[in-house]
């Protein structure tokens, strides 16, 4: 297009580029990149690149994932061991809560806390916390407690931090407004830091149930037991990849749960926080 | 400039009882031994407002701490309303460089919030028609039930004048209150808070940086220089009140902002 730019009447518009593939929305943007994926995928099975055994084609996956579902949909036993490990995780969950929360608040609100126990904490935070699953094992079984206790001990640190985080993010400004309005220390944990803290805190409890999941499978991993993970393990130790790529597509089904009851919860009790501070998925 | 002495206000302003009063102030840091503020000497009368401006570290923060009970001084006298100040009181007001307002709590909950520290939840709710009134003073009538987040930062500002206000406090300290906002809003608010400090006859005491906001605002002007935190002159202002912008551009002005400047820059270049 040629502009005459010697009279004055034309306008001088012209257009931004945006690429196609910014452009495009969330859900087209998903199914395209799903496409592409299994697409490759069974390019990739089909032609004999890879072994069945090692990656099955996706309508064997199909299939199991249809047979899984129908177990699951009508009460069999995987629906059991899906139970068994959602308790996991459901108790696991809620002691990190538990334990995290009081840990942190006595970090983040004690000089005691920050320099007695914080050193301790960090410690251990930094040690490959599955290495302590044999542990739980020896001291509490084969049954469900041993898989908590582990999904617990992982999900713990995150909140601890968290939590501690938290409490310090009032700024000097608000500390100051509440000594000068007179309020107690308990007041001001109260209403000031702990409400504050809030955004941190459920950013820990994110992190959190992702690690609460991987404890409770861990530990079915490797304590056996009635749950998911013992499936899991099962199917691959007879080499039944399929079934392993259903079991774990029906296992994150779980995972998204947590994960999005946590979101939830967040929109629903920091309620001031911007859309883009919390972010659409996290 | 004219520097007059206290029986010279007689003639154009009603020399009023004293509220605040402070007497040989000093305050050094224990962790440091830096000599923050050395005999400060200061007495704010009913009505007035004083303003202190100096480069930073000239201890200014440090006597508004003192004077709000945040601190306690390492020498000296400090009373208001004929008591001495040991620690944060119901009768001091303060205002910060931001806002502050809780983004959990409506305007309305955040402005009484004071009250509800002090005497609880049922106290707070008995002074919201006190709140509504002090929202209507500072142009805020219809943001009672608004959360912060929806407020621009000018009227933040005003709701945090209003949770100053509701317990009538006998001293306002503002530590740079408007220096966050941008010019225009800056002078608008100055304005407002002239209006609202006439209306409400508020004892003020303003920390700034600014020389024309300490010069507009202002019945009498601390300079304070660092090394250590001392006042080293107090300019009295005669320009008539009320103020308006326009007083900005008159000689009297321009010749009190020169004479703070210079005393000012013979520190920085010292």
């Amino acid at each position: 297009m040629t502009y005459s730019s010697d009279d004055p009447l034309t306008d001088t518009v012209w257009v931004e580029n945006v690429s196609v593939i910014d452009s495009m929305p969330r859900w087209l943007a998903m199914t395209l990149l799903f496409v592409g994926f299994v697409g490759t995928w069974e390019i990739a099975t089909r032609f004999g690149w890879v072994s069945p055994i090692i990656l099955p084609s996706p309508g064997e996956t199909l299939k199991d994932l249809y047979f899984v579902g129908q177990n699951l949909l009508s009460g069999g036993y995987m629906l059991s061991a899906l139970w068994t490990t959602t308790q996991t995780v459901f108790w696991g969950f809620v002691i990190a809560i538990s334990i995290g929360f009081t840990l942190g608040v006595l970090v983040g609100e004690t000089k005691f806390g920050e320099r007695a126990l914080l050193p301790y904490l960090v410690a251990i935070d930094t040690m490959p916390k599955v290495a302590f699953a044999p542990l739980f094992i020896a001291w509490l079984g084969f049954g469900i407690s041993s898989k908590v206790a582990l999904a617990a001990f992982i999900a713990t640190f995150p909140i601890v931090v968290s939590t501690a985080a938290g409490l310090y993010a009032a700024s000097e400004n608000e500390r100051m407004l509440f000594k000068s309005m007179g309020a107690t220390r308990m007041q001001t944990l109260l209403r000031l830091k702990l409400p504050t803290g809030l955004p941190h805190m459920f950013t820990g409890l994110k992190i959190a149930a992702v690690g609460v999941m991987a404890g409770a499978i861990t530990g079915e991993f490797l304590g056996g037991g009635t749950g998911f993970g013992a499936l899991i393990r099962q199917s691959a130790s007879q080499m039944n990849t399929p079934r392993v790529f259903a079991l774990i597509l029906y296992l994150s089904l779980l995972g998204l749960l947590l994960y999005f009851s946590v979101l939830w919860l967040q929109r629903r009790i920091v309620f001031w926080q911007k859309e883009n501070q919390s972010g659409t998925f996290g | 400039m004219k520097m007059a002495e206290p029986q010279d206000m007689s003639i154009s302003k009603q020399v009023h009882r004293p509220v605040y009063e402070i007497a040989r102030l000093s305050k050094t840091y224990a962790s440091n031994k830096l000599v923050a503020l050395t005999d400060v000497n200061l007495t704010l009368h009913d009505g007035e407002f004083v303003s202190v401006i100096g480069s930073s570290g000239c201890g200014k923060s440090t006597l508004l701490k003192i004077m709000s009970g945040l601190m306690p001084p390492t020498k000296g006298r400090v009373m208001l309303e004929g008591k001495p100040v040991t620690g944060p009181r119901v009768d001091i007001g303060m205002m910060f460089q931001q806002a502050t307002l809780l983004p959990w709590k409506t305007t309305i909950e955040n402005i009484v919030q004071p009250i509800e520290i002090r005497e609880g939840k049922a106290a707070a709710k008995a002074a919201y028609g006190k709140a509504q009134d002090l929202l209507s003073l500072v142009g805020l009538g219809d943001f009672a039930n608004v959360y912060p987040g929806e407020l621009s930062g000018g009227m933040a500002q005003r709701a945090a004048i209003c949770r100053m206000l509701i317990t009538e406090p006998a001293v306002l300290l503002l530590d740079e209150p408007f220096s966050a906002l941008d010019e225009l809003t800056r002078d608008f608010m100055n304005m407002e808070l002239q209006r609202i400090c006439n209306e409400t006859k508020a004892t003020a005491f303003l920390v700034t940086h600014s020389l024309s906001e300490a010069v507009i605002m202002s019945d009498r002007i601390l300079v304070m220089k660092p090394r250590p935190g001392r006042v080293v002159e107090e300019v009295t202002i005669s320009l008539p009140r009320p103020r308006t912008l326009d007083m900005i551009n008159t000689e009297e002005f321009g010749r009190i902002v020169a004479h703070i400047r210079d005393l000012l820059d013979k520190e920085a270049m010292a």
